[in-house]
C-alpha cells in the first residue's frame, strides 16, 4: 500500500482563513435580495400550559413595517415540524403546551419592525398548573409522553439479594442548552412554479426540505434545502431547525417575496430544546471480589411537551448506563415523561452522557461505601474478552480500555498525586482536592438503522479540479475537510483542488442528518465510492495511454504513473473527457452488519466502540462550594486518526463543553414553567479563564479500528463530551475527603451552590 | 453637524440616525459589513466586539468593545476597526494567521470577536502572559473548540505585535485631530444625540434636558434598546468628555470621576485594595470594562453590581450634579430601594470620593458566582475591619445581591465591634433576607454571606489557601 500522503495530516479547517477574517458567510450574511421581509415568532408572555381564550393581534396588524401576521390558517397543507411523532405544530392552534410556543408570526420589513410588533400582542390562556420537573411529571396523572422501556435480564432480583455488598443512591442530571453561537435562521427564497429554496443553519437539510414541503403541500422536489456552514450545531439543529425554516417558507409563500427568520438570543434559549434532564436512582450488587454481580437502574428523562427524538435519546441513555462495565444481571428502565417545557432534543451525545454520568456516579459511591478506591474499582469491572456482553446483547469486539486507562494512570501519575491530594486534605480545613480517573465507551452508529446510510456526489472537470458534495453538513466539526481528504487520498491530488461545496438537497437526496458522530464515518465512504468509480474509469484510459496495466498505476502527488511514466491528472482529466468517459459519479455507503430488535432488546446496533479516558484533578471551597479545575489528563483511542489536529480540536471543545454541562451550566425553570436562565447573562458556558492551563490530551496510539471503517479512523464527534465526566467524579471525591465512608449528594450541574449541598449531606465542612 | 469617524483610512460623515441605532446594526444592515457577528444582542458572547482607536496623549490608543450594545454615536470622533480590516493585500494579520495556524476556528461563528479581542491585546501589552490573553477573552464566549488553541494563538501573536496599525499610527492621530474638541449634537425634530465634548458642557445639557438619557458605557441602557425594545430618543453621552473620565489620588482618598471607566480606574483602585482589582478583573468583562463606568453602575442602582457594596465597604461618598448645583452624600444613601436611586432627573452622577485605607484598616471582598469570569454576582461581600491589637475597633460590611439594594449589615457591624477575630467568628450575620432566583437560593445567599464573614475573619487571623482564586 502506498504511504498516505493527505489522510492523518494536521491539515487547518477548509474554512479557517475565512473564519478568522469575518468572509465565513453564515446563513444571515447572505446578501438579502431586495424585498426580503422578517420573520419573528410570537408567543403568550405568560403561560406554559392551557387554552387561548384571546389572541388579538389587531395592534400587532397595525403596527408600522408590519406586512402581515401569520396563523395555523395560513398554512396550506401540513402544520407539523416534527421530525416522526407529529406533534410539533408550526404555529400552535386553541392551546399552548409550554411557556414560549408559537402561536403567530409577524412578518415585517424590517426585523425591528417585526420585533416591536410581535411584542404588541394581547393573548391570554387560560392557564392550568404546568407540569414542570421530573418530580412534578411523577406525582402527575398526566400519562408519560411515551412509552417506558427497560433491558433486564432474569436473575437480577436474585442477583440483588444474595450480592454481598449493596449500594443504592440516586442523582439529578441538569440539562442543558446547545449555546450554539449562531442562533437558529433560515432564509426562504420563493422559485418558480411554486418551488422554495431554503438556506437553513441546519443539520438536518432532507428534513428541512420534507418539512416545507409537506407544510406548503407540494413535492418534496419542489424544495431545495442548502446549508454551507452552521455556527454550531452540537443536536440544537437536528429536528429544532425545522420550525424556522418553515416560517420563513410560510411568509416567502405566502408574500410572494424573500423572507428571512432569525431568532433573537433569547427567544432561541426559550423556544428550542435542550438537554434531557435525567433522575436517576440505583440499586447495585457487588461480589466479595468487588465486581458487580447486578445492577438495577430506573432512569427519568424530562421530555418536555412532544416526542421529537426522545425515544433514541432515552434509548441511547439505557445503552450507555453501563459505560464500559460488564453487568452480569442487569434492570436498566426508563420512562419518557411528559411535561410542560420546550421538547427536549439532540444534544451532542444524545443520552449517552446521561447513561454514563449515572454508571460512573454509581461507581464512585460504591467505591466510597466499600472504602476502595475509585479507580480500582472501576478497573475491576471494565469489560473483558470472558466478560464482554452488554445488557442488550453486542458483544464488544474490541478491548482497548484496559490499556488507556493504564496509560493514562501512568502519564496523570495518578497513585503519586492520590496520595499529594490526600495530604493536602489533611492540611487544609477550608479548600479540598478531588481526583478521578473514568473511563468513556460510547456506541457509534445511528440505533434506528435504517439512519446509516449516505450519500455522495463527485465530479472531476476536464482540468483535474474536482467538486465534492455529500449530506453531511459542517457544524465546525471539520467534516467538509476530512471527507475532502478522502477525495484528494483517492485521486493523489492536493486537497487544495477538490471543491467543497454546500450541502444541498438537490445534490445528494434523503441524507440523514449530520449526527450521532457518524458524519465522516458514512459521508466519508459514500465519497471514497464515488470517487473510486471515477478513478476506476479513469484508470481505463490512463493504463492503455501509458501501456500499462491498470493495477500497477499509482494515483499520487498529481500524477498517475507505473513503470516509471506518468501523466498529470489534470492530463488524464483532459483526455478522459476527449475520449468520452465520464468523470461524475454518485457514491452511497449503508453502514454493514448493524441491526437492532428493540421488542426483544437484543442486538447489534453499533458498528464499534470509541473509547477514551480523562483524569481530573479539581480544587473546591467548602465555605463556599467554588470550584476550580487544575489539571486535565486526556487519552482518546480515535483509530487512525484522519486529521489530528481536527481530532485533538474536537476532544478539546468536547471535553470544555462537558464540562460546562457537569458545573456551570444550569438551567432553571420556575414553577410556571418559564425558563429563567434564558441568555448567556443568566446561562454560564465554560469561558476561556475555566480551562485548566495545565490541559495534557493526547491520542491513543491505535492500530487501526478493528472495523473497516473509513481509513480505519474512529468517530470523535461526541464520545468527548463525556469525558469530562471526571471533572464531576472528581468533585465528589473532593467532598468525600470530608468524611470517609459518606456519600456526598452531587448533583449535576456541580455548581457551588450544588457542592455546597454536597458539603452539607457530609455534615458539614 | 454630523457624526464622524475613521473607517479604513478615511472620515466617515453620518448626518442622520436614529439616536439607539446601534453600532452593530449599523456596520452589519447600513454598511454591510458582515464580518462581525450577533450572537447574543447584549454584550455577553463577544462575537460582535470591534475595536474603537482613540488618541491619548498623541497616540493611537485601542480597546475593544461589544457593538451590539454600542450606540453608533459612541464612535464619534474615533477610529472604527472591524475584523474585516486587518488583513492586507490578502495576507492575514499575525493574530489571525497564529489562529489559523494552531486551529483555533471550528464553526467559526465566534471567531473575528476573538480575532478582535486578541488585535487589542497585542496592541495593548507586548510579552503577554497566560493570564492576559484569558482575562482578554473573558468576554468572548467560544463553544467549540474549549478555547485552548486560541489562549495558544494570543500567546503567540501577542507576544510582539507588530501591524499596519503601528506604521499608520499619526495618520491616525492626525485624522482624528479635529474632531476632539467640538460637542456632537445630530437632532431630528425632538430625537437627538449628544455628546458634549467637556464635563461643564455636559452638566448645562443634563440640566437643559433633565427628560434625556444620560448614557455613558451603554452596558445597561444598551440591553435596554436591544431586549427590552425601549425605543430612547434623547440620548446624552459622557464619553466624550475627557475631563469627566479623570482620576484625582490625593493622600487620604482616590477622586474617580463619573465617567471613569472601569478600564481607567481598575489599576488605581486595585492600588487601594488588591482585593478591589482582584474583583473588578471579574467584572464583566474586558469589553465592559472599556465601556461601563463606574458611575454609570451607581446611578442605575442596581442590587447586583459589583462596585457599590465594596465603596460603601471602604466609605466613599458620592458628588452628584445638576447645572451647577452639587450636593454629596455617602454613597450608602444613595440607594432608597430597588430601581430607586436619590438622583434628580438631570442629574449626574459626579464624582466618587474613595477614602484609601489607614494602616489599621484591611478590607476584603469576595465575589460569588456560578463562572468566575464575566458572571453577575449570586452575592458579593465586601468587608473593611480597623483592628487594633487582635480586636475589631470598627467594621463596614456591605453585600450585594442580599437585598433590593446593595446595603450594610450594620447590625454584625456593631456585633462584630470589640470582639477578637477568634470571637468574632461566632457572630451571626442576619442583617439580610435574600431572595431566590436563577443565580442562587435563598438559603444559599444566607449561608454563603455568613462564610464569607469567616473567610474574612480567617484570612486576618492568617489562615493561608482560604481561596480557590483570587478574590
Amino acid at each position: 500500500m502506498k504511504p498516505l500522503a493527505t489522510i492523518g495530516k494536521p491539515i487547518a479547517h477548509d474554512s479557517a482563513a475565512l473564519h478568522v477574517s469575518g468572509a465565513a458567510t453564515y446563513v444571515d450574511d447572505i446578501p438579502e435580495i431586495e424585498g426580503t421581509l422578517h420573520v419573528v415568532p410570537g408567543f403568550a408572555r405568560d403561560g406554559a400550559k392551557g387554552t387561548i381564550i384571546k389572541c388579538d393581534l389587531s395592534a400587532v396588524r397595525a403596527a408600522p413595517g408590519v406586512v402581515c401576521v401569520l396563523m395555523p390558517g395560513d398554512i396550506p397543507a401540513r402544520n407539523d415540524c416534527s421530525p416522526a411523532a407529529g406533534d410539533d405544530p408550526i404555529l400552535a392552534k386553541g392551546e399552548i403546551a409550554f411557556h414560549g410556543q408559537v402561536i403567530f408570526a409577524v412578518v415585517g420589513e424590517t426585523r425591528e419592525a417585526a420585533r416591536r410588533a410581535a411584542r404588541l400582542a394581547v393573548i391570554e390562556i387560560e392557564k392550568q398548573k404546568p407540569v414542570v420537573t421530573v418530580q412534578d411529571a411523577l406525582a402527575s396523572p398526566v400519562p408519560d409522553l411515551l412509552k417506558p422501556y427497560a433491558f433486564t435480564s432474569k436473575r437480577i432480583a436474585a442477583a440483588l439479594k444474595s450480592a454481598p455488598h449493596r449500594v443504592k443512591g440516586s442523582l439529578k442530571i441538569g440539562g442543558q442548552e446547545q449555546f450554539y453561537l449562531e442562533g437558529q435562521v433560515a432564509y426562504a427564497v420563493p422559485q418558480e412554479k411554486g418551488g422554495m429554496l431554503v438556506h437553513s443553519s441546519t443539520q438536518h437539510p432532507t428534513e428541512i426540505q420534507h418539512c416545507v414541503a409537506a407544510m406548503l403541500g407540494v413535492d418534496d422536489a419542489k424544495v431545495t434545502c442548502e446549508c454551507r456552514r452552521m455556527g454550531g450545531g452540537f443536536g440544537g439543529k437536528e429536528s429544532q431547525a425545522a420550525q424556522w425554516a418553515a416560517l420563513a417558507a410560510l411568509a416567502a409563500h405566502v408574500t410572494g417575496r424573500p423572507a428571512k427568520c432569525r431568532l433573537d438570543r433569547d427567544d432561541d434559549m426559550m423556544l428550542t430544546g435542550k438537554r434531557h434532564d435525567f433522575e436517576a436512582a440505583f440499586d447495585v450488587g457487588f461480589a466479595k471480589d468487588l465486581r458487580v454481580a447486578g445492577m438495577s437502574a430506573d432512569l427519568f428523562a424530562r421530555c418536555g411537551y412532544s416526542a421529537d427524538l426522545s425515544d433514541a435519546i432515552c434509548d441511547r441513555a439505557m445503552f450507555h448506563a453501563d459505560n464500559a462495565y460488564f453487568y452480569p444481571e442487569y434492570h436498566i428502565g426508563t420512562r419518557r415523561l411528559k411535561t410542560n417545557t420546550v421538547s427536549n432534543t439532540a444534544f451532542r451525545g444524545f443520552g449517552g452522557p446521561q447513561g454514563v454520568l449515572f454508571a460512573e456516579a454509581m461507581m464512585q459511591a460504591a467505591a466510597i461505601t466499600l472504602g476502595c478506591d475509585a479507580l480500582s474499582l472501576r478497573k475491576k469491572n471494565l469489560y473483558t474478552r470472558a466478560r464482554n456482553e452488554t445488557p442488550y446483547g453486542q458483544k464488544i469486539g474490541e478491548h482497548v480500555l484496559a490499556e488507556i486507562v493504564a496509560t493514562l494512570e501512568k502519564t496523570s501519575a495518578y497513585q503519586r498525586r492520590r496520595k499529594e491530594i490526600a495530604a493536602f486534605n489533611a492540611r487544609n480545613r477550608i479548600l479540598k482536592k478531588g481526583l478521578a480517573l473514568v473511563p468513556v465507551k460510547f456506541g457509534i452508529s445511528f440505533t434506528f438503522t435504517q439512519m446509516n446510510q449516505a450519500g455522495a456526489l463527485v465530479h472531476v472537470y476536464g482540468d483535474g479540479s474536482v467538486h465534492l458534495n455529500h449530506g453531511g453538513t459542517e457544524m465546525g466539526q471539520g467534516l467538509y475537510l476530512k471527507v475532502a481528504q478522502v477525495v484528494a487520498e483517492t485521486f493523489g491530488i492536493d486537497v487544495g483542488h477538490v471543491a467543497i461545496t454546500a450541502t444541498r438537497t438537490d445534490k445528494v437526496p434523503n441524507t440523514s442528518p449530520t449526527a450521532a458522530s457518524s458524519g465522516t464515518d458514512l459521508n466519508g465512504m459514500a465519497a471514497q465510492r464515488a470517487a473510486l468509480a471515477i478513478k476506476e474509469r479513469m484508470a481505463e484510459l490512463a493504463a492503455k495511454k501509458l501501456g500499462v496495466r491498470k493495477t500497477a498505476l499509482v494515483f499520487a502527488g498529481g500524477k498517475v504513473s507505473a513503470g516509471g511514466k506518468s501523466l498529470s491528472f489534470a492530463e488524464l482529466a483532459t483526455a478522459c473527457k476527449a475520449a468520452r468517459i465520464s468523470l461524475s459519479s454518485t457514491g452511497y455507503y449503508a453502514t454493514p452488519g448493524i441491526h437492532w430488535d428493540r421488542p426483544s432488546g437484543k442486538g447489534h446496533p453499533f458498528f464499534y466502540f470509541a473509547n477514551g479516558a480523562s483524569c481530573s484533578e479539581v480544587l473546591i471551597d467548602t465555605l463556599t462550594g467554588e470550584m476550580k479545575v487544575t489539571r486535565v489528563d486526556i487519552l482518546q483511542d480515535v483509530g487512525l486518526s484522519l486529521n489530528s489536529a481536527i481530532d485533538i480540536g474536537q476532544i478539546e471543545g468536547g471535553f470544555v463543553q462537558g464540562m460546562g454541562w457537569l458545573t456551570t451550566e444550569e438551567l432553571v425553570f420556575d414553577a410556571e414553567g418559564r425558563l429563567r436562565t434564558h441568555a448567556p447573562s443568566t446561562y454560564k458556558i465554560p469561558c476561556a479563564s475555566d480551562v485548566p492551563e495545565d490541559f495534557r490530551v493526547a491520542l491513543f496510539a491505535s492500530k487501526g479500528n478493528k472495523v473497516d471503517s473509513i481509513y480505519r479512523s474512529k468517530a470523535v464527534g461526541e464520545p468527548p463530551l463525556l469525558l469530562p465526566i471526571s471533572v464531576w467524579c472528581a468533585v465528589v471525591d473532593a467532598v468525600a475527603s470530608l468524611k470517609p465512608g459518606v456519600v456526598p449528594q452531587l448533583d449535576a450541574p456541580a455548581t457551588p451552590e450544588a457542592i455546597m449541598r454536597a458539603v452539607k449531606s457530609m455534615g458539614g465542612p | 453637524m454630523a457624526l464622524q469617524f475613521l473607517r479604513r483610512g478615511k472620515l466617515v460623515r453620518v448626518e442622520h440616525f436614529a439616536p439607539d441605532t446601534m453600532l452593530l446594526d449599523y456596520l452589519r444592515l447600513t454598511e454591510r459589513s458582515r464580518g462581525t457577528k450577533e450572537g447574543c444582542n447584549e454584550g455577553d458572547c463577544g462575537a460582535c466586539t470591534v475595536v474603537l482607536g482613540e488618541v491619548r496623549q498623541g497616540r493611537m490608543h485601542y480597546r475593544a468593545v461589544n457593538a451590539c450594545i454600542l450606540f453608533l454615536g459612541q464612535i464619534h470622533g474615533k477610529e472604527l476597526i472591524t475584523v474585516e480590516d486587518l488583513a492586507v493585500g490578502g495576507k492575514l494579520h499575525p493574530v489571525q494567521q497564529a489562529m489559523v495556524d494552531l486551529h483555533a476556528s471550528q464553526c467559526g461563528f465566534c471567531t473575528p470577536g476573538f480575532v478582535m479581542s486578541l488585535f487589542a491585546l497585542g496592541h495593548a501589552k507586548q510579552a503577554v502572559s497566560r493570564e492576559d490573553v484569558t482575562t482578554a477573552l473573558a468576554g468572548n464566549l467560544c463553544r467549540c473548540t474549549g478555547y485552548r488553541p486560541i489562549i495558544d494563538a494570543g500567546l503567540k501573536a501577542c507576544a510582539s505585535l507588530r501591524d499596519k496599525f503601528h506604521e499608520d499610527e499619526q495618520k491616525a492621530v492626525a485624522a482624528l485631530a479635529g474632531l476632539s474638541a467640538m460637542d456632537l449634537l445630530v437632532a431630528d425634530g425632538a430625537d437627538f444625540f449628544a455628546a458634549p465634548a467637556s464635563a461643564s458642557a455636559l452638566a448645562a445639557m443634563a440640566a437643559r434636558h433633565p427628560q434625556a438619557r444620560i448614557v455613558s458605557g451603554a452596558t445597561d441602557v444598551g440591553l435596554w434598546v436591544t431586549k427590552l425594545l425601549r425605543p430612547q430618543r434623547q440620548i446624552i453621552y459622557t464619553g466624550r468628555a475627557a475631563d469627566f473620565a479623570q482620576l484625582h489620588d490625593t493622600p487620604s482618598a482616590l477622586f474617580i470621576d463619573g465617567g471613569a471607566t472601569y478600564e481607567d480606574a481598575a489599576a488605581a483602585l486595585g492600588a487601594l485594595a488588591p482585593d478591589l482589582g482582584a474583583v473588578m478583573q471579574r467584572l464583566g468583562s474586558t469589553q465592559v470594562r472599556n465601556s461601563g463606568t463606574i458611575g454609570g453602575n451607581i446611578a442605575n442602582g442596581s442590587p447586583i453590581g459589583d462596585m457599590p457594596p465594596m465603596l460603601i465597604a471602604l466609605d466613599a461618598r458620592l458628588e452628584l450634579r445638576q447645572g451647577s448645583e452639587t450636593r454629596h452624600m455617602p454613597l450608602e444613601q444613595f440607594f432608597i430601594d430597588y430601581g430607586k436611586q436619590d438622583r434628580k432627573p438631570g442629574e449626574l452622577v459626579w464624582r466618587l470620593e474613595v477614602p484609601k485605607l489607614r494602616a489599621n484598616q484591611h478590607f476584603k471582598a469576595f465575589k460569588v458566582t456560578k463562572r468566575f469570569d464575566e458572571d453577575i454576582s449570586a452575592l458579593l461581600g465586601a468587608f473593611r475591619f480597623d483592628i487594633e491589637g487582635g480586636i475589631i475597633t470598627a467594621a463596614r460590611i456591605a453585600f450585594g445581591g442580599m437585598a433590593a439594594t446593595p446595603k450594610r449589615a450594620l447590625k454584625t457591624e456593631a456585633a462584630l465591634t470589640g470582639k477578637s477575630l477568634e470571637a468574632a467568628l461566632d457572630v451571626v450575620l442576619d442583617d439580610y433576607a435574600p431572595i431566590s432566583d436563577m443565580r442562587a437560593s435563598a438559603a444559599y445567599r444566607s449561608e454563603t454571606a455568613q462564610a464569607l464573614l469567616k473567610k474574612a475573619l480567617l484570612e486576618l487571623a492568617g489562615e493561608k489557601n482560604t481561596r480557590v482564586i483570587a478574590a
